[in-house]
């Protein structure tokens, strides 16, 4: 046994450390993109990290089992907001994606990336074993994911839509459904997706027709991706230094405190900066399948391996859209982009991984007492 | 659920935790790969294609303007600038950095003495103004309000002077023919050459005469200055500039003071005057006035100025001297008295003229009604009698007067530095052949004798016959001061014919003859030359019985041209002059052509009296061509106001030429219906049966 307190070694220090150090970059790019001020974005994010991180912190002392038994209805309440937004939105007209709370301006179908994937967790751990291979397994479990899927999209919010979808997706496959149903799914999504996109709305649908061809236009709707390529392109292997970068401080790439921080990030810290936070992030996500993994509680490691995917989600789209690999779907960059709602969601996945973690550690334990 | 037996649920359990193990393994390995496909792609787009982003980076960041290049002077034979570049000072408001823009703009207004109106446009501009682009305050200043600005800059933050260059001419109108203008490059111009410099704000390209055949010598290489600019185009710092590296100066045979002279001397008359050094060709001057002001083309033009200009009847916008060809009329008799030598017509022969003689079926006149009696060369030059031409040009045929008239210098082709340019005709029986398919008639002879008809000249090419008279050499105009030349060739004449015809030409000015006007008032400088009148309209047999119309009541189109060659001094030619002026109609005897030509020769000699002879005359000519040219645009643009564009204003000269009628206008009687609308139909071959007229 250890002489050093179970509560300080169940403490997650090297989770907490790896996160302060991505937000301590993160700031130091926003910092930078302010062209060299904390005001107004840096001093923002940092303090918002702290409250964010508390709020984790808080959430990991939480019972497992807390979350289980409210995921159903925290989904129902996001549910029944993701509907009240649209109707505010139908009869304010236009895109209406936030309810205005007074105090704070509330975006649901942020809080929905998480909830989909405690929900869809929960259904699968209510499931009999021996009915995972029926039918009755898969349409729950679609209608579960449909319905907000299909909300958010009707925003429009393609981007947030997708990684509700994936999510979800994410835990069925995990839940233990045959293979087959996936690889023909994907299949059948490759055979539609032409067919989708004639739906798409037309702004969507230059974005698609961009990304395929940024350079079309570097002027108009192609800008940011090419912006952002001669930002990240422009860095070399060591960037141009802190507080160097040409790209952003002279305004030339667009949202460059949000959706593009990373091509910020890239233009003054090079391949460098780049290799070293997609290795920290690929360490979150190894930290987050490794505790699934050690979770024999099947809603607990669903739940672990679904939220930490959700964040690689989150990194995955971001990085793609910035080198120009997807579309400008508007995805911000955990941890880095300016912004609250995405890092309360990201903070809440964190939290709830880490409650995860600590009660796999404290049965652990309880048995040695026992 | 709770249904199933606690065995089978464990087994099942086992497997199904096998199986998440499994899966989130392929989700963990699934997010491996794509987090290296992402590090790979960071890495191909930041070092494989490094130098491309590093190249579009740098081309966002760094924007480059030229600046451009100062013009190469254009210098006359003594150094003297014809053409130089004049500092042009402004100043302008940086909006974003004025901080009290009220008091700057006061303080702006006092200096620089803005009238009411500029600085409300001044606040205007401010107030639309993006932030980062100037506003002009005021430009074309003074050196001294330059500097009253620049040196209260730290009171006036946003206050930017700064300077450039325009190009200026101090001749001014006089040298606008000669040097063209420099203008704005047009897009056909940009297309052709592709070279950005020629869209930079500022740079000028050469538009006509010199300036444009000399274009690519005189345009320098442009500077450049970098600057950092942010995506909405305000710029951050200046990073580097490169100066400019002005063009080269040509150095020409011009004589800047005699060019100036030349031009103003032309008067109010449309007119122009070349002065040729007989040493070696070089042109000393070449005038046509009315002209254009360089300095205003160069600036860019007013529609109001350019309607004027083009509107006016003494063409100010065409170079007579090498765009204008005229019938020589009676300035060619030297040259057909030098063929006339050379074919073996002794000088001492004499020829009777009793008024007129029969040609064919026509009757062919000379000036003088009455006729000059007997006369042999030397009279029949300084009398100018046609008589005596009519005659001996018919002995010796066209053919040798045409082959005399070419090595003279008429009709031929100078490779000169110019774009546009006319050339004179020497009919014979193989050019009439071949340009009308008609043979060659005794009537043609005589006509281009007296050179009429088919026979024209451009003003060059008569000073070149001039030159080439008074040296019997070849020589070749030149416009490039100590440019090299090949020995000229002779013109096949001997010295005792030359001094014939040089003691011919000098009895026309002092000896009694029709050039007395041209008589030069420098002690033992005697000038020798030819007087010569070209008729532009036809004269009715009606008309010729009533007596002919003086010029001065004929409009001013039908007004006969005056002409007048010659050299000086006469017994050693140094210098070689051609006058002519459009329609002058001999009426005026100081701005008739053997008294311009005379006195822009005595400028050579003694500039200081020619000038204060100019200056004398030109009190009576309302000033300086500038001065008057002023005033015509005022009166210009005020009529243009009273009538609405409508009326066409007839400018002050003309109504100055018919008020002057009383002065002695020698009126040629002339014979023969004849008309050579020379200025219009530069190659008419007259009516048929048309011939002779008299020249005095």
């Amino acid at each position: 046994m250890s002489i050093i307190p179970q509560p300080i070694t169940q403490f997650p220090w090297r989770v907490l450390a790896l996160l302060l150090a991505i937000a301590i970059f993160g700031t130091a790019v926003l910092y930078s993109a302010a062209g060299g001020s904390i005001f107004p974005w840096a001093i923002n994010q940092g303090i918002r990290f702290i409250v964010f991180s508390a709020m984790a912190l808080a959430l990991s002392r939480i019972s497992v089992d807390l979350f289980a038994r409210f995921a159903f209805p925290a989904y129902g309440a996001v549910l029944v907001a993701l509907f009240l937004v649209e109707l505010i939105g139908g009869v304010a007209g236009g895109s209406q994606r936030w309810i205005n709370l007074g105090f704070m301006q509330l975006q649901p179908s942020e809080f929905m990336k998480p909830i989909i994937v405690l929900a869809v967790a929960r259904f699968y751990s209510l499931l009999p074993v021996g009915e995972i291979r029926r039918w009755n397994a898969i349409w729950p479990a679609l209608v579960l994911i449909g319905v907000p899927w299909a909300l958010v999209l009707i925003q429009p919010d393609l981007g947030t839509a997708t990684m509700i979808a994936a999510g979800g997706i994410t835990v069925m496959f995990l839940a233990g459904l045959p293979m087959r149903l996936f690889v023909g799914s994907g299949l059948t999504l490759a055979a539609i997706v032409p067919i989708a996109f004639s739906f798409l709305h037309d702004y969507q649908k230059n974005r698609v027709l961009i990304f395929l061809d940024p350079e079309s236009d570097p002027l108009g709707a192609g800008y940011h991706i090419s912006q952002s390529k001669i930002a990240i392109g422009s860095g070399g292997i060591w960037g141009k230094g802190f507080l160097q970068g040409t790209q952003s401080h002279l305004d030339y790439l667009p949202e460059g405190h949000t959706d593009f921080v990373f091509a910020t990030m890239a233009e003054e810290w090079g391949l460098a900066g780049g290799i070293l936070l997609i290795g920290s992030f690929m360490l979150l996500f190894r930290w987050g399948l490794r505790v699934s993994m050690r979770t024999n509680d099947k809603f607990a490691r669903l739940a672990a391996a679904g939220l930490i995917t959700t964040i690689f989600f989150y990194v995955a789209i971001n990085l793609m859209m910035v080198m120009g690999l997807a579309p400008v779907v508007g995805i911000p960059l955990p941890f880095m982009s300016y912004g609250g709602s995405s890092m309360l969601t990201v903070m809440l996945c964190v939290g709830i991984v880490m409650a995860i973690d600590r009660s796999n550690k404290r049965s652990q334990h309880t048995g040695n007492w026992a | 659920m709770k249904f199933l037996t606690p065995k089978r649920r464990i087994i099942t359990e086992a497997a199904q935790s096998f199986t998440f193990t499994r899966r989130a393994m392929i989700v963990g390995t699934i997010q491996g790969s794509i987090g290296a496909l992402l590090a790979g792609r960071m890495a191909w787009i930041s070092v494989a294609e490094n130098e491309k982003y590093s190249l579009l980076s740098e081309s966002n960041r760094v924007n480059l303007t030229l600046i451009p290049p100062r013009r190469g002077w254009i210098i006359d034979r003594n150094g003297r600038p014809l053409a130089n570049n004049r500092t042009d000072f402004r100043v302008d408001l940086i909006p974003q950095r004025v901080v009290d823009a009220e008091a700057t703009i006061g303080q702006l207004a006092r200096l620089l003495n803005l009238e009411s109106d500029e600085v409300d446009r001044i606040r205007e501009d401010l107030e639309k103004s993006a932030g980062f682009r100037p506003v002009q305050v005021a430009d074309k200043l003074t050196y001294d309000q330059y500097a009253a600005v620049s040196v209260r800059l730290p009171d006036m933050p946003g206050v930017a002077p700064s300077q450039g260059f325009s190009r200026f001419y101090p001749g001014g109108a006089t040298v606008g023919h000669l040097l063209g203008y420099v203008g704005a490059a047009t897009a056909e111009e940009y297309k052709a050459r592709k070279n950005p410099l020629l869209i930079t704000p500022g740079f000028k390209v050469g538009k006509d005469g010199l300036e444009k055949a000399f274009d690519e010598h005189l345009t320098g290489k442009p500077g450049a200055k970098r600057v950092e600019v942010t995506a909405r185009g305000k710029i951050v710092r200046e990073l580097t500039t490169r100066p400019d590296t002005p063009g080269n100066p040509i150095k020409l045979t011009i004589d800047a003071g005699l060019q100036e002279y030349a031009g103003r001397r032309l008067a109010t008359q449309s007119g122009s005057v070349v002065v040729i050094d007989c040493a070696n060709g070089d042109v000393l001057a070449m005038a046509s006035m009315p002209s254009f002001d360089p300095n205003s083309f160069s600036d860019g033009i007013s529609h109001l100025e350019w309607e004027m200009l083009s509107k006016d009847d003494h063409v100010p916008l065409r170079n007579k001297t090498l765009q204008g060809l005229y019938p020589p009329g009676s300035t060619v008799k030297p040259m057909v008295a030098l063929a006339l030598l050379e074919a073996g017509v002794r000088p001492q022969e004499t020829v009777g003229c009793s008024g007129a003689i029969r040609v064919g079926n026509t009757l062919f006149h000379c000036h003088k009604r009455r006729g000059h009696g007997a006369v042999n060369m030397r009279t029949a030059i300084a009398q100018s009698c046609d008589i005596y031409f009519y005659q001996m040009a018919q002995r010796i045929g066209m053919d040798r007067i045409a082959a005399m008239a070419r090595r003279v210098g008429m009709g031929q082709r100078f490779d000169l530095p110019f774009p546009s340019q006319s050339y004179g005709t020497v009919p014979d029986a193989a050019w009439k052949e071949k340009k009308y398919n008609q043979s060659w008639q005794v009537y043609d002879t005589v006509n281009a004798t007296i050179g009429q008809g088919y026979m024209l000249i451009n003003p060059l090419q008569m000073a070149v016959m001039a030159a080439r008279l008074a040296t019997g050499k070849q020589l070749m105009p030149n416009f490039v001061h100590g440019a090299k030349r090949p020995a000229p060739a002779p013109v096949g004449a001997t010295e005792e014919h030359l001094v014939v015809i040089r003691e011919a030409m000098s009895a026309v000015v002092n000896g009694g003859g029709t050039g007395g006007a041209a008589r030069m008032s420098v002690p033992g400088v005697l000038i020798a030359g030819k007087t010569g009148t070209a008729q532009v309209r036809r004269i009715t047999m009606a008309e010729r019985a009533g007596g002919v119309r003086g010029n001065s009541s004929l409009a001013f189109k039908l007004r006969d041209h005056a002409l007048f060659q010659g050299f000086a001094p006469f017994d050693n030619p140094r210098y070689a002059v051609a006058c002519i002026i459009e329609h002058g109609g001999h009426m005026i005897r100081n701005e008739d052509a053997p008294m311009i030509a005379s006195d822009t020769m005595s400028y050579l000699f003694d500039p200081k009296k020619a000038m204060e002879k100019l200056e004398t005359l030109e009190k009576g000519w309302g000033g300086t061509p500038t001065e008057r040219q002023t005033r015509q645009m005022a009166a210009f643009r005020l009529a243009k106001a009273i009538e609405k564009g409508e009326v066409a204003v007839p400018p002050a000269d003309n109504a100055a030429n018919a008020s002057s009628a009383n002065e002695p206008a020698p009126v040629a009687a002339t014979p023969v219906p004849t008309t050579t609308a020379a200025d219009e139909m530069d190659d008419v071959p007259p009516p048929p049966g048309a011939s002779a007229r008299v020249t005095p």
